[in-house]
């Protein structure tokens, strides 16, 4: 219930940003509602598009540690394994 | 805190029509993703530019805008790293405060008394250290920038050492730390701040700009103020510079302790930043010696008789002695004729008429060589963070 209302939080603050702002559409994969909510947060989704399909599972790993630890992104670690598996799944080489 | 007034999303916000028009000849070293995500798009100001992300903004410029070595206002790129930009009504309450435990007093400037100092003007080359990452082999992480990360304006503004003079620099003061008016949505996030030698803050062509090409900043290129520190990379070009502060120590944050750092020794400089130097890697500094070809295009059908190809160079500073061209893969060079000289630190264009005289494929390789006899890499110097992508352009060109 906590994460639920969490991502709603997370959400609405974000919402200024995306009603003017292109939708960048995801491929759909388990997680993929975790990587929209959470990445959005800080940045438009086109930064995972533009970096792909080429970071490896170890790239895209150091890419989400970057984000939690250097850019402070409030992202748990069930959430952060969530994250990882989607983006190394579906935006792999 | 003021910055509530963000401008969120600003590249989207602002994007007329919306519509995704497709660039002609994006380079295809660029990764799929990248290709994909690169489209025309238009920022208050602006004319189209490739978009690489919508939120933080980042926008390089098309190729043909560096056919004149002046870089337009409102062709010039845009590049931030964090989406919290105070918009235009926020902006024009700036001031500046300079302090700093290695400054003997504080000041707080406004825009009129920054203008009342001695006015300066230098035409200058401002380039993202990862201008061409996205043509890194292999691919890195990062903003995947192809060539038009950069541009040259003239720069109009007070120098840091008067300002500086205001302070009272001490004599233990070892570095000049710079922050801006954007920064983070989230409070956990570290604000952009950087820093540099205190005797580069002090050199004759570090200026704090509110002019260029003779109109004020646009706001995404750092309205009202930045800072311009010639011959390095643009991380040090602080946009919106709200705050400066003498240090008796090193700046000690991820902006300069993790980002934009280069494996130690791999890119020799003559002015080292050695208070941020460690064993394994050096701040990027210095920018290296570099030239692209503007016309024709990679691919593009010319005249078997004769054409003229032509483009721009650049370095640190040093200045350019000459850009040659090769048509037999490196064995042979020629002299391309150097344009004007708008000083060191400027583009410096260049043309040169090449006459095949038979048809069928042609490749032209292009070097660049500066008055320090630095020239450009025939391999990528590659590093994890894709910074210095100086090699050599061969185009292959159709002769009919």
């Amino acid at each position: 219930m906590y994460r639920f209302a969490l991502c709603i939080t997370l959400l609405l603050a974000a919402a200024p940003a995306r009603a003017d702002e292109p939708a960048v559409e995801l491929k759909s994969g388990p997680g993929q509602d975790i990587v929209q909510a959470q990445c959005n947060v800080c940045h438009s989704l086109d930064y995972i598009r533009m970096n792909s399909p080429f970071l490896t599972p170890d790239a895209w790993k150091a890419e989400v540690t970057k984000m939690r630890t250097a850019y402070g992104a409030p992202i748990n670690d069930q959430d952060a394994d969530t994250i990882l598996k989607y983006l190394s799944a579906t935006y792999g080489p | 805190m003021q910055r509530r007034s963000i401008m969120l999303g600003t590249g989207a916000a602002l994007l007329t029509g919306g519509a995704r028009a497709a660039i002609p000849g994006l380079n295809p070293a660029l990764s799929a993703g990248t290709r994909d995500e690169a489209i025309l798009a238009q920022l208050p100001g602006k004319k189209p530019l490739i978009k690489l992300s919508w939120r933080p903004p980042n926008y390089e410029a098309p190729l043909e805008v560096f056919r004149t070595p002046i870089t337009p206002n409102d062709s010039f790129f845009v590049r931030y790293h964090l989406a919290g930009i105070p918009d235009m009504a926020e902006l024009r309450k700036w001031s500046l405060k300079v302090g700093g435990d290695a400054a003997g007093s504080q000041a707080q400037l406004t825009m009129a008394e920054l203008r009342s100092l001695p006015a300066v003007e230098i035409t200058a080359v401002c380039q993202c250290s990862g201008n061409r990452r996205g043509l890194f082999s292999p691919h890195v992480a990062g903003v995947e920038w192809g060539v038009g990360a950069m541009g040259n304006a003239r720069w109009r503004g007070a120098r840091m050492r008067d300002l500086l003079a205001k302070v009272n620099v001490k004599a233990n003061a070892v570095e000049l730390g710079m922050s801006g008016a954007d920064g983070p949505l989230l409070p956990a996030t570290p604000d952009f701040a950087k820093s540099i030698p205190i005797d580069l803050a002090r050199d004759e062509n570090t200026i704090i700009a509110y002019e260029m090409n003779a109109a004020p900043l646009p706001h995404l290129n750092g309205f009202p103020a930045r800072v311009i520190v010639p011959g390095w990379t643009g991380t040090y070009w602080m946009k919106h510079v709200n705050q400066l502060e003498v240090r008796s120590k090193p700046l000690d944050n991820f902006w300069m302790q993790k980002a934009y750092r280069v494996p130690a020794h791999m890119f020799p400089v003559e002015r080292p930043f050695t208070t941020q130097d460690n064993d394994q890697t050096s701040p990027i500094t210095a920018m290296v010696v570099n030239s692209l070809v503007t016309g024709p295009v990679d691919g593009a059908h010319v005249p078997a008789a004769g054409f003229t190809i032509q483009g721009i160079a650049w370095d640190d500073g040093h200045g350019i002695k000459t850009v040659e061209l090769s048509t037999d893969g490196g064995a042979t060079w020629q002299p391309a004729k150097l344009g004007h000289d708008d000083g060191r630190f400027a583009f410096r264009p260049w043309s040169q008429m090449l006459r095949p005289g038979k048809a069928g494929a042609l490749t032209v390789t292009v070097r660049a060589t500066n008055n320090a006899g630095q020239t450009q890499p025939g391999k990528l110097l590659f590093n994890p963070s894709g910074y210095h992508d100086n090699v050599m352009q061969t185009l292959t060109l159709n002769a009919a």
